[in-house]
């Protein structure tokens, strides 16, 4: 196999079997947390606690003074991966393909500066994750293994861009090879958070709200 | 045979090509492959020296585009007069001879000049059902092409059919076809792919072979000089990819300001060939891109089954839609499942614990 024929297996077949257990998995979770529903109410509830959670929702997305520079990190990272995700012009290409909706791309060098960015801050929280004892103790494998497999789209697309290493076509195969491999680890780790970030945080703070805790 | 008495210098002399314009050539030739200017020098007295080469053409599963690129070239050039100078010894479409006059010429260059005859192909072999889908004078073409391979010193598989398979090879290739390096094995094969690969391509290999032998390949075959960057890479264009103004369709207003084709279907990140630097019709055009058409990806294996030529190299060659909504039923038949042996547990474990008492709890009752 060459690696043009690598990128169509990518391309392809390999998109297929990503796209179909991401999504397999994404409504399994779904259905499975949500038919769990809530533990039974002991107590009178002070009311129904949609305030309350949409109080949380807002309020959980916000930045915090302590640890500014490991938020401001997480910020610029989430921030920027979702700039890149949806306004790198090839890839505003492939969702133009699935949903017929064409948004224009950003220029390159707005995308590139991004991307570096979001590297440095994804270098730097590592980092502080294995030297601060706290986080290196809470951290798990799993921690690691969904660090790496954000990490490698980011990288293998910075390289692939920049024609850097291999060839520009094996790379962009493994560029998308990278993204299969996060999409089926999607919905099985602890990047569900990504389709479930709102739910979890509304079901949070409703809870809260019937309780009569402050959010 | 007269062939080892004539030298490529007193053809051309005869042609009434004088030394200087060869020199000329010679120093455009190793410029244009990448070789150190005191090479032409070199290349000159080489070239000057060289026998006549004999040279067997095979064309198998093919269209006759390779020769058309070759021989219809802009204008007669030096170029042109080098490959008039190789003694083309079977060619089905040049020749004047037919049906057995024209084998015997194959037989006879191929038993004249053992191990020396250089074998270029054009087209792909099939394999399917015997090789029965394309046949030469009763010979299939494997057969022909293992006969032939057998005494030649190198072979040049010319066109994107002979190198990779081509169009015959795409999907469902329905005669089996493979490459020529699919078949021969034991013997020196430079690939110049393409559909058609650029004249000039084939007239420098071939004075590369007569002066210095064989040039350096990459990994898929094909000489480093013309194949070693990527269209994108030095495409005109390129500028427009950069600053991400694309046109979107043929004719809008990105299309007419000559912005970058990748949004229509560009294959130039992902295709190594010399288009973007020699150019085509005598050094005037980038092909299908000067005319307002992307790169379609001729010169690599497999271009036909790229995922279609309109559409961005970034989408997914497929239905993606429908690989998301079977994703989701199936997802939500196990997880509606999995929801109901839940529940059933739950129940199980609410049933068998029964009320909670105090003395549960460990309290005094």
């Amino acid at each position: 196999m060459n690696e043009l024929e690598l990128l169509n297996w990518a391309r392809g077949p390999g998109l297929a079997y990503a796209s179909i257990i991401m999504f397999f998995g994404i409504s399994l979770r779904l259905l499975e947390i949500l038919s769990l529903g809530r533990p039974a109410e002991y107590a009178d509830t002070r009311d129904d606690g949609v305030k309350d959670g949409l109080i949380m929702i807002v309020k959980r997305s916000l930045p915090e003074t302590r640890h500014w520079k490991y938020i401001t990190a997480s910020y610029i990272f989430h921030i920027g991966l979702f700039i890149i995700v949806f306004f790198f012009t090839p890839h505003t290409q492939f969702f133009r393909d699935i949903f017929g909706v064409f948004w224009s791309g950003w220029p390159n060098y707005l995308i590139d500066v991004v991307t570096v960015l979001s590297i440095a801050s994804m270098l730097y929280m590592l980092i502080i994750r294995i030297t601060d004892p706290t986080r290196r103790i809470l951290s798990s494998t799993g921690d690691y293994l969904v660090w790496i497999l954000t990490f490698l789209p980011l990288i293998t697309g910075y390289l692939a861009f920049h024609r850097l290493m291999l060839d520009y076509t094996l790379m962009l195969a493994l560029h998308i090879l990278s993204v299969e491999l996060l999409m089926i680890a999607l919905p099985f780790s602890k990047l569900t958070h990504s389709f479930t970030f709102i739910l979890s945080r509304w079901y949070t703070g409703s809870n809260f709200g019937r309780r009569g805790i402050k959010s | 045979m007269t062939h080892a008495k004539q030298t490529l210098a007193g053809e051309l002399l005869k042609q009434g090509v004088s030394r200087r314009t060869f020199l000329k050539f010679c120093a455009t030739m190793a410029s244009t492959m990448a070789l150190s200017p005191s090479v032409s020098h070199a290349m000159a007295d080489a070239l000057a020296k060289a026998p006549r080469q004999s040279v067997i053409w095979l064309s198998f599963q093919e269209c006759t585009g390779c020769t058309e690129s070759l021989t219809r070239s802009h204008k007669p050039s030096i170029e042109s007069l080098i490959f008039d100078f190789v003694s083309l010894d079977y060619h089905h479409t040049l020749q004047a001879a037919s049906g057995h006059a024209a084998e015997e010429a194959r037989e006879h260059a191929m038993q004249a000049h053992k191990g020396k005859y250089l074998l270029l192909v054009d087209g792909s072999i099939p394999l399917k059902d015997n090789g029965v889908y394309s046949t030469i004078a009763g010979m299939t073409n494997l057969d022909m092409l293992q006969q032939v391979a057998k005494d030649a010193f190198a072979i040049v598989s010319i066109g994107t059919c002979a190198a990779y398979g081509g169009l015959p090879k795409a999907a469902p290739n329905p005669t089996g076809a493979v490459a020529v390096s699919d078949i021969i094995k034991d013997k020196p094969i430079i690939n110049l792919p393409g559909c058609p690969p650029m004249p000039i391509v084939m007239t420098g290999v071939l004075a590369h072979v007569l002066a210095f032998g064989i040039p350096e390949l990459d990994h898929l075959g094909r000489p480093k000089a013309f194949y070693g960057d990527s269209i994108h890479d030095r495409c005109y264009r390129r500028p427009y990819y950069d600053r991400g103004l694309f046109a979107k369709s043929f004719d809008d207003e990105g299309a007419r300001k000559g912005w970058c084709l990748y949004e229509i279907g560009c294959k130039g990140p992902v295709t190594h060939n010399a288009c973007a630097t020699l150019k085509w019709n005598n050094g005037t055009s980038l092909d299908r891109k000067k005319s307002g058409h992307g790169c379609i990806g001729c010169s690599e294996p497999d271009f036909w089954d790229a995922g279609g030529f309109y559409k961005a190299l970034s989408t997914a060659a497929g239905n993606p839609g429908s690989w998301a909504v079977n994703g989701l039923a199936a997802g939500a038949v196990v997880g509606i499942g999995s929801a109901l042996i839940n529940k059933k547990v739950k129940q199980a474990a609410i049933d068998e614990s029964g009320k909670l008492t105090a003395e549960d709890m460990g309290g005094q009752s």
